[in-house]
């Protein structure tokens, strides 16, 4: 059995699924932040094989999800700068904006480029000399330091046609701002794998430290999230709350130093405007003054009408977990894949589009 | 020939074109068919109904791990009419090439459409060249149509699911849609993922030799074994539960799908049937299968249900169940 199996495999799952439904006491909630795990969750028919006390929730930790119509206005209207090629992810596309999405810019003549990298980025600014790329860059702590990368090798290659309109977000604050609302009951959380392997394990000590709250770090893969599941219900039903590393074979305590330092060396902490949370302090990063030479906000500034919502779309209260994606009159009927009123039908990582392709209807 | 690209003049009618024709064209597909030099193909049928499919093949890159643009034309339309029981008799080629066209490509092409139409058995009988303007195609677009008969006795329908029924595949997953993605993204793996275009008819002839009682046949080209599968679920009107731990996909399938962010379940195969057979037969077809080379990895995935008709679910790995939905909203590029 290849590794990658081992960690699907039922006769594995069985005795951690056991264990699970052994556990008795009362009613919890377990949240995951990351919208991989949601994917993964579903995927993996997770949710089915819960017993009734546990309920799952979905986080706010999808990139494409909490960037805001006013950002995603910015991008388009960057595209439709004369001269300017708009570089950004495939899943940023399709989410429409106040008015129009990325994709519907491009039908209209403008230069969008779809790359699955910021170093793609940088091989469109080096291919078309006579042109400024603009990247957009969405993302966590996981996609920073590939940001941060680039921007480094733009300045270490003296391109000077390559800029960076970050919109980049960092969890803990988001994460933070969420369990300060109150509005939503969290006993135990799924912690994110990949921004963990960035950030280490450690950065979310702050769960059981502050709030009391015990939290599991997970990898992808179905025994992944069993596993961490289950420390989490024992820690609940303990009434011990801790930290617990369930993904030890990727995430270090102290996480990966070099990339997160090379995302220090390039950006700074700025707030971030979230969909369904509105400003949070200290949630954004912003170039550094030393790098305003690839600074699209620097360089392009913009005067951007004030955004607007769609009335009927609640992905707003999705990502805050406030509701589930079925809760929305919308979901599946107005709102599908094909024609999204929010990012959290098209992104993979959104919980609508999880719902939607695993669950639409009760199995 | 000495030209090195494709001219416009290569499509104009002119002295190019016939020069094309017959230097590069009539010579790889040489055939009574084609030697009869009319505008039509003329052949005598056998008893039997007549069937009749077209499609057309625009994927980038044109040459991926495996296989070309050239084989995948073959092939495809000769699986289309084999998954309706049919004995392909003869295809059509319609080329529109993209002025400046390396013609040492277009040769290659060529080359390997000749060897695929020889090895399936299945002439080339008529075809077209068109050259259009640089930029107004991406190197080459290939259209074939394809002409087969079903012998008597067989009636295979997607509308013909029953409840009861087995559903099994001929082989693994995902193969054709990784091999293409991978080279498009630029990705390498250290066991190279390959194409698994081929040509099923001979695998189908075998199955219809075990019994002619095979109910529903598709090969699942683009948006997978899910897409496909939901079709059926909605033609026949039926419920289809598959097992995720029986879904044939190589160690090397699964690992760029987690690396690509894919599903296997809706990536392209181009030489993969599905056929939903009564249980009783299903065994007996599974061993004829594996004993051709088409078919070595042929298993059983599935079973057609009473309830939740149009709906296909997956009992998963860990036993929990889930909904595999059609392929919607995702971007996929030109695979096929």
């Amino acid at each position: 059995m290849s590794l990658l199996a081992s960690f699907r495999d039922s006769a594995r799952a069985k005795p951690i699924l056991e264990r699970i439904r052994a556990r008795r006491g009362g009613p919890v909630s377990i949240m995951e932040f990351c919208g991989g795990h949601t994917v993964a969750i579903f995927r993996s028919g997770i949710r089915s094989v819960m017993p009734e006390r546990v309920r799952m929730l979905s986080g706010p930790g999808c990139p494409v999800c909490v960037t805001s119509n006013a950002d995603l206005d910015r991008a388009a209207a960057l595209a439709k700068l004369p001269g300017v090629i708009l570089a950004t992810y495939g899943d940023m596309l399709k989410v429409p904006g106040s008015h129009e999405s990325l994709a519907e810019v491009k039908a209209q003549g403008y230069p969008v480029e779809v790359v699955y990298s910021t170093l793609d980025a940088l091989k469109l600014a080096a291919a078309h000399p006579d042109r400024e790329i603009v990247f957009f860059g969405i993302g966590f702590e996981t996609t920073a330091p590939a940001a941060a990368a680039a921007v480094l090798q733009a300045e270490a290659k003296k391109l000077r046609n390559f800029s960076l309109c970050s919109v980049m977000k960092l969890t803990i604050p988001g994460a933070k701002a969420l369990l300060s609302m109150g509005e939503v009951n969290v006993d135990g959380v799924i912690g994110p794998g990949h921004v963990a392997s960035i950030i280490g394990a450690d950065a979310w000590r702050f769960l059981p430290e502050e709030y009391g709250i015990p939290v599991a770090i997970s990898g992808f893969e179905p025994l992944d999230l069993l596993a961490a599941t289950d420390a989490i219900l024992g820690m609940i039903d303990d009434g011990a709350p801790d930290l617990v590393n369930t993904y030890s074979r990727i995430v270090k305590p102290e996480g990966n130093r070099k990339a997160w330092g090379a995302v220090e060396r390039v950006f700074e902490l700025r707030g971030a405007s979230w969909r369904g949370f509105g400003d949070i302090p200290a949630s954004g990063l912003a170039l550094r003054e030393e790098f305003a030479a690839f600074d699209a906000d620097r360089r392009f500034p913009l005067d951007i009408p004030p955004s607007e919502e769609h009335p009927a779309c609640r992905c707003g209260e999705v990502l805050r977990g406030v509701a589930e994606p079925t809760d929305c009159t919308a979901f599946g009927a107005a709102c599908t894949p094909e024609h999204p009123l929010g990012p959290c039908m098209v992104s993979s990582e959104g919980s609508c589009a999880a719902y939607y392709h695993y669950k639409r209807q009760a199995v | 020939m000495s030209d090195t690209h494709i001219l416009l003049a290569h499509g104009s009618g002119g002295t190019r074109m016939h020069a094309l024709i017959r230097d590069l064209f009539l010579p790889a597909f040489d055939n009574p068919y084609l030697r009869q030099g009319n505008d039509q193909a003329l052949f005598e049928t056998p008893s039997g109904r007549i069937a009749f499919t077209t499609d057309s093949y625009v994927v980038q890159p044109v040459i991926f791990p495996g296989g070309t643009i050239g084989e995948l034309a073959v092939h495809g339309t000769i699986n289309d009419l084999a998954v309706g029981g049919a004995r392909p008799l003869g295809l059509s080629v319609g080329m529109i090439l993209e002025e400046g066209l390396e013609m040492a490509l277009l040769e290659d092409i060529v080359r390997r459409m000749k060897a695929a139409s020889e090895e399936a058995g299945v002439p080339v009988v008529t075809g077209d060249t068109k050259v259009v303007e640089r930029g107004s195609c991406d190197k080459i677009f290939i259209n074939t149509s394809g002409v087969g008969i079903v012998p008597e006795g067989v009636n295979i329908d997607g509308a013909a699911a029953r409840h009861g029924d087995a559903v099994i595949i001929s082989g693994s997953i995902g193969d054709h849609g990784v091999a293409v993605m991978s080279e498009r993204r630029g990705v390498q793996f250290s066991t190279p993922v390959v194409s698994d275009t081929q040509p099923l008819h001979k695998l189908v002839r075998r199955m219809l030799g075990v019994t002619k009682d095979i109910h529903v046949m598709r090969d699942p080209t683009r948006g997978g074994v899910a897409t496909t599968l939901n079709e059926i679920a909605g033609q026949s009107r039926v419920g289809i539960e598959i097992d995720e731990e029986a879904l044939p996909v190589s160690d090397e399938v699964n690992g760029a799908c987690d690396l690509l962010g894919l599903d296997p379940l809706y990536l392209a195969n181009e030489g993969k049937l599905i056929a939903i057979l009564p249980d009783e037969h299903a065994e007996s077809v599974l061993d004829a299968m594996r004993a051709t080379p088409e078919g070595a990895g042929a298993c059983r995935i599935g079973r057609v249900v009473e309830d939740r008709p149009g709906i296909v679910r997956m009992n998963t790995g860990i036993g929990g169940t889930r909904i595999v939905n059609v392929l919607s909203g995702e971007m996929l590029p030109r695979i096929c």
